[in-house]
């Protein structure tokens, strides 16, 4: 039965497409996905190519007009000192885009790759590893950066966004190193051990991939609280500085008058809220083009395995004792044939 | 259609042997699922007569489990059900599910697969004993714990005064099944309703709980339903057997008929399908090719038609019924041909499937003069036991491995068999680690793992692969079957365009198309992922190939199949084996050689022709009758050697020979004699050309 005669005829047959390339295919199926990624790019546009065309600059002035609602001549209406606010979101967009987009992903590489490598490795690398983690948890930040803070004045936004995902990967790190802990008992990673595979390619080959849902969600949530958690930073005279602002300033400085002067802080927030949204829906259709059970990314082409897969059917599979109990039932409608005998 | 009375009633006397006592009729149940709505029951009849033990076998998805499930009321509430099931007189489908509770624990005994799941975790058993007594009976606190101490005695529990205060988790896998025996007695049922009951058991525990199984029959009369996927136990067992194909029974009769006469396509082929540890010469076993239809919408006619080798038209339209073979008979199939079947003329059953020609080996040189492809001496590995939770500290040693030697040829397969603890696991391991400090010494291909660095442990991973039991866990469900054959090829530098080539010739090799390397591991069925896995192993032309429990996942029809796979790859590529195995029977298919461990060490070991038909050492001989043949003439008449106990830990051997506490011949043994096996731990003798065994009395015996 190992000679398929259907298979032997065929010439050099199409090289398979690898995992990169399927996730890929799997991700542009997902039609909201690929809103957030039009959302994303409409706001990166909006953020740098308007502003150019825009009557009013970010830091002048209209003492004309003082904290009025939005009109003709200011979209958005006018801060306390009559800073149009539409060039002052745009101005805040770009900064926060850039923390956000870059720093959220970042935080959540920096949890992984520490979690996995403590929970993989074990022994040394984890104490270390967890000892320096506790250590990252119980020193305020504040207390750090008042100390860096003169030595690093004047870095540039990338050593900013460094900063900032440094003090945020803590938690997830920790969530990470236990489900490596399991994934790292499992037989496939197994199997790549024993054929030689190097440590630090089974934890991105197999460790993270199988942990991505808790990592996309976390890098998702993570875009949101880096861009107000940095106005926290600015405190200390770190990254954006008055007369320059980002969302998280526009929005710390509207908040207290956000019953008097509404539009101060909603349309900042706004905007935040839009970056927000179309990170998850880019995060949502990245975790289902990761998983290959999820149902929105399958091909609607290619017909679903018929696996009787009710809650009943699974739960009276797992209720048994592995070992002997044959799982063969699954009947894949795409690939009936066992052996595929011609 | 109910008889409230009748349920309040408790039944005075016990139904005559042979009238019936639970009657199921057109029983049909199902499921809402994601693809549709799944029928998992679709019209299932019989009876089950008093004092008999009625199996209902099937291989996974048949429904068996379903059924027993639905006569339990024990279906999920959205499960559709219809028909009838009638205990007695009462109509149980419908009730409702206080009425039902009143029923199963006294009327119908219930004894599942993993008994943990079934007793609660934060009570000890005694007192789930007791509870289950007073519930359906008028009993004081004192008389049922007298009673529950009765009941662990009669399902051997040893000491049950000290051991029914325990809890589920301090008893063995072995002992928590008794205890739910002694459960499902309690109330002296009609009925007892075993559901895989020894599914996760080792043969000798196995053998044990069956033999708990009859008893418990014979003091309590009752009927027993049996579902089980295991044919040697239906063959021990059943009085009568029903078998189930696609939701349906589709051959029923008594035991003895339906092994020696089977008249349906499907039964045939899922006898020859059974690895037999009594088969004579290593043969090819017999698959049913293909896998079982979906239940969700089925194809018209009869659900086998896909594999079954004398289809007809009329079966691809038609459905059968389920039929008497001769007028008034008890062996009924649901085949239009069965009346063809082994008839003058007709169709003859041997060879109505295709048993693929064994593959010739290379027979050629002797062993001797093979290279040695894996040699293991004295290999050992003791984990430390550790106590306390701030501070550890070391109470015992665990002697996983405690002297291990053995070596494999090439072009051969090594069996290494034992049941759960043994240290066979442990053994493999310690070799795949290649690791270089270790007590003992390891060689793959005459180089001796301790010497190597770093970079020659790279190059000998190439040569030593692996195929584990779960097909499911050992491959990442998260990459296409096509990265996980070419990961190896990866490893070891081998570039893009070889990949491409070597992923579709490596999935022909296995019986796979080029085309699955796009699919991802869960759309296909458990067979077909294990020959992925073994795909995965042969990428990079390896010398030895260690195979954890290949087949024991797997349902027998499909495990064929597989076993035939790796006997073909072995004679193509000259391949040597390392098989662990627990299961005797698949061994006798499959390995030239055999090593039985036990408590860390190798008790026996030689050529599997000669270890089988004359074990030397106590435990192997245990182990082999423990294994149920399937077929009935010869189980009645085999006399079971039953091992007393579980095995002792492995941090805490017995001293001299470590099988002392089990082993039957030494309670034999005069004084004098068995002394030596308290202090004198034996070494291996040889016996005879390649057999060995650590026993100091060792003489063959036949137990098949
Ligand atoms: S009815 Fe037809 S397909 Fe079904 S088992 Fe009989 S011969 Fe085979
Ligand atoms: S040495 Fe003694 S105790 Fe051990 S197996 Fe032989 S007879 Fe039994």
């Amino acid at each position: 039965m190992t000679t398929p005669a259907s298979a032997t005829g065929t010439a050099a047959p199409p090289r398979s497409r690898s995992r990169g390339a399927l996730v890929l295919v799997r991700f542009a199926r997902n039609r909201l996905a690929l809103v957030g990624i039009a959302l994303v790019v409409a706001l990166v546009l909006l953020a740098y190519a308007v502003p150019p065309f825009l009557h009013w600059t970010y830091h002048d002035n209209d003492f004309a007009s003082l904290d009025t609602g939005p009109g003709a001549a200011h979209w958005f209406g006018t801060t306390h000192s009559g800073q149009d606010l539409f060039a002052l979101t745009l101005r805040g967009l770009q900064k926060s885009l850039v923390v956000g987009l870059v720093g959220g992903p970042l935080t959540t590489l920096i949890a992984a790759v520490v979690g996995a490598s403590a929970g993989y490795f074990g022994g040394w690398t984890d104490r270390v590893l967890m000892w320096f983690l506790d250590l990252m948890l119980v020193i305020p930040a504040f207390l750090l950066l008042a100390v860096l803070s003169p030595a690093f004045q004047h870095g540039t936004w990338l050593f900013f966004v460094i900063l900032l995902a440094a003090f945020g990967w803590m938690i997830t790190g920790r969530v990470v190193r236990s489900m490596t802990q399991t994934l790292r008992e499992r037989e496939y990673v197994l199997a790549a051990r024993y054929m030689g595979v190097h440590p630090l390619v089974v934890i991105f080959r197999h460790i993270l991939p199988n942990a991505a849902s808790i990592l996309i969600i976390d890098a998702t949530v993570q875009v949101g609280a880096i861009v107000l958690g940095e106005t926290s930073l600015s405190y200390f005279g770190f990254g954006i500085q008055a007369p320059d602002v980002s969302l998280g300033t526009l929005i710390a400085a509207g908040t207290p008058d956000a019953n008097t002067s509404p539009w101060l802080f909603f349309f900042p927030a706004a905007f935040l809220v839009l970056i927000g949204l179309s990170v998850a829906f880019i995060g949502d259709g990245l975790r289902d083009a990761f998983d290959p059970t999820a149902r929105g990314a399958k091909s609607r082409r290619r017909a679903r395995p018929a696996v009787p897969r009710s809650r009943h059917a699974r739960t009276a599979r797992t209720a048994r004792n592995p070992r002997r109990k044959p799982t063969a039932a699954v009947v894949p409608a795409a690939a009936t044939q066992e052996g595929v005998t011609p | 259609m109910t008889h409230p009375t009748a349920v309040l009633g408790v039944p005075t006397s016990r139904p005559a042997a042979g009238s019936p006592v639970l009657t199921v009729s057109d029983l049909r149940v199902s499921f809402p699922g994601e693809a549709g709505r799944v029928h998992a029951v679709r019209g299932v009849d019989f009876t089950l007569h008093a004092g008999e033990t009625l199996a209902v076998v099937g291989e996974s998805g048949s429904g068996k489990s379903v059924t027993a499930t639905a006569v339990l009321g024990l279906l999920p509430d959205d499960a559709e059900v219809s028909g009838s099931v009638r205990l007695g007189d009462r109509e149980l489908l419908g009730l409702s599910d206080r009425r039902m509770s009143a029923i199963r624990g006294r009327d119908i005994g219930m004894v599942f697969q993993d008994p943990l799941s079934a007793l609660t975790p934060v009570f000890s058993v005694g007192t789930q004993l007791v509870e289950a007594l007073r519930i359906h009976q008028d009993l004081t606190a004192a008389q049922a714990r007298e009673r529950a101490l009765e009941l662990l005695d009669l399902v051997g529990i040893p000491d049950p005064r000290r051991r029914v205060d325990a809890f589920p988790h301090e008893f063995s896998g072995g002992m928590r099944q008794r205890a739910m025996i002694a459960m499902a007695i309690a109330n002296d049922p009609e009925v007892i309703i075993a559901d895989e009951p020894t599914t996760a058991l080792d043969v000798t525990i196995q053998a044990q709980v069956l033999e708990v199984l009859r008893k418990a029959q014979e003091v309590t009369g009752a009927a027993i339903l049996m579902i089980t996927h295991d044919l040697g136990v239906v063959a021990g067992m059943a009085d009568r057997v029903v078998v189930m194909y696609a939701g349906k029974p589709v051959e029923t009769g008594t035991a003895d008929e339906l092994f020696a006469t089977p008249r349906m396509p499907y039964t045939i082929g899922l006898l020859g399908s059974v690895p037999r540890l009594d088969a004579g010469d290593r043969t090819a076993l017999t698959p049913i090719e293909g896998t079982p239809p979906s239940m969700v919408d089925l194809p018209a006619g009869c659900p086998f038609a896909a594999r079954c080798p004398v289809a007809v038209d009329r079966c691809r339209t038609e459905e059968p019924a389920l039929r008497a073979v001769t007028t008034g008979a008890a062996h009924a199939t649901a085949c239009h041909r069965a009346q063809e079947i082994d008839a003058p003329g007709g169709i003859p059953s041997p060879g109505m499937f295709p048993t693929p020609a064994s593959p010739r080996r290379p027979g050629g040189l002797p062993r001797a003069e093979r290279p040695e492809v894996l040699r293991v001496t004295n290999l050992t590995k003791h984990f430390p036991l550790l106590r306390g939770s701030v501070f550890k500290h070391r109470v015992g040693t665990v002697r996983a491995v405690d002297g291990v030697d053995f070596d494999i040829r090439e072009g051969e397969t090594l069996a290494l068999v034992g049941e759960s603890g043994c240290g066979k696991t442990t053994t493999m391991l310690q070799i795949l680690d290649l690791a270089g400090r270790r007590a003992g010494s390891v060689a793959v291909l005459g180089k001796d793992v301790g010497r190597l660095d770093g970079r020659g442990r790279r190059e000998l991973r190439r040569d030593l692969q692996v195929v584990f039991q779960d097909p499911m866990a050992s491959l990442d469900s998260r990459m296409p079957v096509g990265d996980i054959l070419a990961e190896p090829l990866r490893t070891h530098g081998w570039d893009r365009a070889r990949i491409a080539g070597r992923v579709p010739e490596l999935l022909r090799l296995v019986g796979l198309l080029p085309e699955h390397a796009e699919r991802y591991p869960a759309e296909f069925s458990g067979g077909q992922r294990q020959r992925i896995g073994i795909a995965r192993a042969l990428a990079l032309d390896p010398k030895l190939i260690v195979l954890d429990e290949p087949v024991s996942a797997l349902d027998v029809s499909i495990q064929a199949g597989v076993i035939n796979l790796l006997d073909e790859l072995q004679a193509e590529l000259g391949l040597s084996y390392l098989f662990i195995a627990h299961d005797l029977s698949v061994i006798r298919h499959i390995a030239d050689r055999v090593a039985v461990m036990y408590l860390g060490r190798i008790v026996e070991a030689g050529d599997v022709e000669d270890v089988f038909a004359r074990p030397a050492h106590p435990y192997t001989q245990a182990l082999l009758s423990a294994v149920p043949l399937p077929d009935p003439r010869k189980e009645r008449q085999r006399r079971r050697i039953i091992l007393q106990g579980d095995l002792p830990s492995p941090a805490d051997t017995p001293s001299g020979c470590r099988f002392r506490t089990r082993c039957p011949k030494y309670r034999d043994l005069a004084p004098a004699e068995s002394g030596r096996c308290d202090t004198e731990d034996p070494a291996a003798g040889v016996l005879g050309e390649d057999h060995s065994a650590a026993c100091h009395f060792a003489a063959a015996l036949e137990v098949l």
